[in-house]
């Protein structure tokens, strides 16, 4: 087995070139167009039609278009969303740590919050609309019902996890409950926190969507439910390729501020040496 | 004013209620000011109880425990304590690590801000003693898991502890990395004024370190001998292969196949 292994390596160096091309940096490049040219391709030669399945040509179209008012919804859902997640960010880092500090907490609010977040959040819009009324209130506010779970539960497990040993030395120096949360809890479950803001913040867009659809005059939700009753489906897509965008946006500065806080938890790829 | 820094007197340590396992009965031990102890047992004979008991992280339901003649009643800070895990915290560099326990122990945590320089050079001190020279600012995933240990022995007695707790704390290392750190561990104990407990399953361990070597009973634990050994300090790694050494460790292998054979 070695032999076969060894033997080729010492002919096979000098092979390969000394600089060779990083095509790994341009590789999330290369499949998005690819899979726009094989969609456009594939909407061509079928010859379905453009309210069935507009082909990317005819999205981008609708982009420029309609882009003032494209512009408008998305900033407004942009915004919606944004407040959502930082309310959940704020609110869900609080409770899990309320959460993980107690053991009483813990066991009697974690069946609530399960139950709580087995609601499907489109059931609650309109509650939400007759407490504030249609538009930009009930879309932070399901924005930020639905973000919120996630953090809770990762801070909370950051707390639940430290080593019994850890606890017991710092223990046995006279360390109070807050000294080991200072010291040890609330460092130790940053990593998940932050680990947790990526899902967050994709659970946010989904709830803000979700409530301008069903109750908003304004915002991306509100845009394509209205270009869908007016048959406009170039329209109703161009109001999906900019949620995603928004999306991919958002998740990567979320993993930007992951890896600059939380970079010893990362060790192998960022830290190593 | 004893000699003796612990004593445990008629302990029982049952957990979980009334009906909970008795982990410790009639558990007594006494550690002399300076000494170095060793405690070895059948595996579950409560010898983590016994940590647990002399930190003060559990108060026994009968007995008395002091540690420096106090009767303990809740977590006493002159105890520094070390485990097989070592436990490092990875956001703080190894130098940080190793000061972690002055900002908790009251009397340090007040002084620390104000004399921090003076902390740094006792913890850069301390990591030069166990060969971790330079390596301060290392973090502890950048470390060899011996290395690590020897940081953690350091953390352990960075406040100065009157008495030093291990429990297994060479466990998980290699036997070229264990011997050397057992070389480390005589000469901290040599140099400076801390007694020392160790937890351990290794009888060469324990008969190469201590001077005296307390056999555990199986559950219920309960210390069934003690045995002083009488070799002279300081000791060399060649003292692991005369005969006399390897008589005494058969002795003790013996004891503790019968304890086991109890249970």
């Amino acid at each position: 087995m070695s032999a076969s292994n060894t033997t080729p390596a010492p002919t096979a160096l000098p092979v390969t070139p000394a600089k060779k091309f990083d095509w790994l940096p341009l590789m999330p490049w290369i499949y998005t167009i690819g899979l726009f040219l094989i969609w456009e391709l594939g909407v061509r030669l079928s010859g379905v039609s453009h309210t069935i399945m507009p082909a990317p040509s005819r999205i981008f179209e609708a982009i420029i278009q309609y882009w003032g008012a494209i512009q408008r919804h998305s900033i407004q859902t942009l915004y919606t969303t944004s407040v959502g997640f930082l309310m959940a960010v704020v609110g869900g880092l609080a409770l899990g740590l309320l959460i993980g500090w107690s053991r009483m907490i813990y066991a009697g609010l974690y069946p609530l919050m399960v139950g709580f977040n087995a609601i499907p959040k489109v059931a609650v819009v309109p509650i939400l609309v007759i407490w504030f009324g249609i538009g930009t209130v009930p879309a932070i506010l399901t924005a930020f019902l639905i973000a919120f779970f996630p953090i809770v539960v990762n801070v909370a497990t950051g707390l639940a996890t430290i080593e019994p040993e850890t606890e017991d030395v710092l223990r046995a120096l006279g360390a109070k409950k807050m000294d080991i949360m200072l010291k040890v809890g609330i460092p130790r479950s940053m990593p998940y926190f932050f680990g947790s803001l990526k899902i967050a913040i994709t659970l946010a867009f989904v709830g803000s969507v979700i409530s301008e659809t069903v109750a908003a005059n304004s915002g991306l939700g509100y845009m394509m439910s209205a270009a869908q009753s007016q048959f406009n489906v170039p329209l109703v897509w161009a109001g999906l390729i900019m949620l995603a965008v928004e999306g991919i946006a958002m998740y990567a500065l979320m993993a930007w501020i992951e890896k600059r806080t939380t970079g010893w938890a990362h060790r192998s790829q960022t830290m190593a040496g | 004013m004893g000699a003796s820094l612990v004593t445990i007197d008629n302990v029982d340590m049952r957990y979980g209620g009334a009906d909970g396992t008795l982990a410790v009965s009639g558990l007594n031990m006494v550690v002399e000011r300076g000494e170095f102890a060793a405690v070895v047992g059948p595996s579950g004979c409560g010898k983590s109880t016994l940590m647990k008991l002399v930190t003060g992280l559990h108060i026994p339901q009968q007995g008395l425990v002091t540690v420096a003649g106090i009767h303990v009643t809740k977590p006493v800070s002159i105890v520094g304590m070390a485990f097989q895990n070592p436990t490092m915290l990875p956001w703080r560099t190894t130098l940080d690590n190793v000061l972690l326990p002055l900002e908790i122990v009251e009397r340090h945590r007040r002084r620390l801000r104000k004399h921090k320089k003076e902390y740094v050079e006792k913890a850069e001190h301390l990591l030069e003693t166990v060969g971790l020279k330079g390596f301060g600012s290392k973090y502890p995933w950048q470390l060899s898991g011996g290395m690590q240990q020897r940081a953690n022995l350091c953390r352990a007695l960075i406040h100065e502890p009157e008495l030093l707790m291990l429990d297994e704390p060479f466990g998980a290392l290699d036997a070229f990395t264990r011997e050397e750190l057992w070389q480390v561990i005589r000469d901290l104990h040599a140099s400076q004024d801390v007694t020392i407990v160790l937890v351990t399953h290794d009888l060469r361990e324990a008969v190469f370190l201590a001077d005296n070597v307390h056999v555990m009973s199986a559950r219920p634990g309960k210390i069934l001998k003690v045995h002083k050994i009488g070799f002279a300090r300081p000791r060399d790694l060649s003292v692991m292969y005369e005969a006399e050494f390897n008589d005494v460790v058969q002795g003790l292998r013996g004891e503790i196949a019968d304890a086991r054979a109890v249970a």
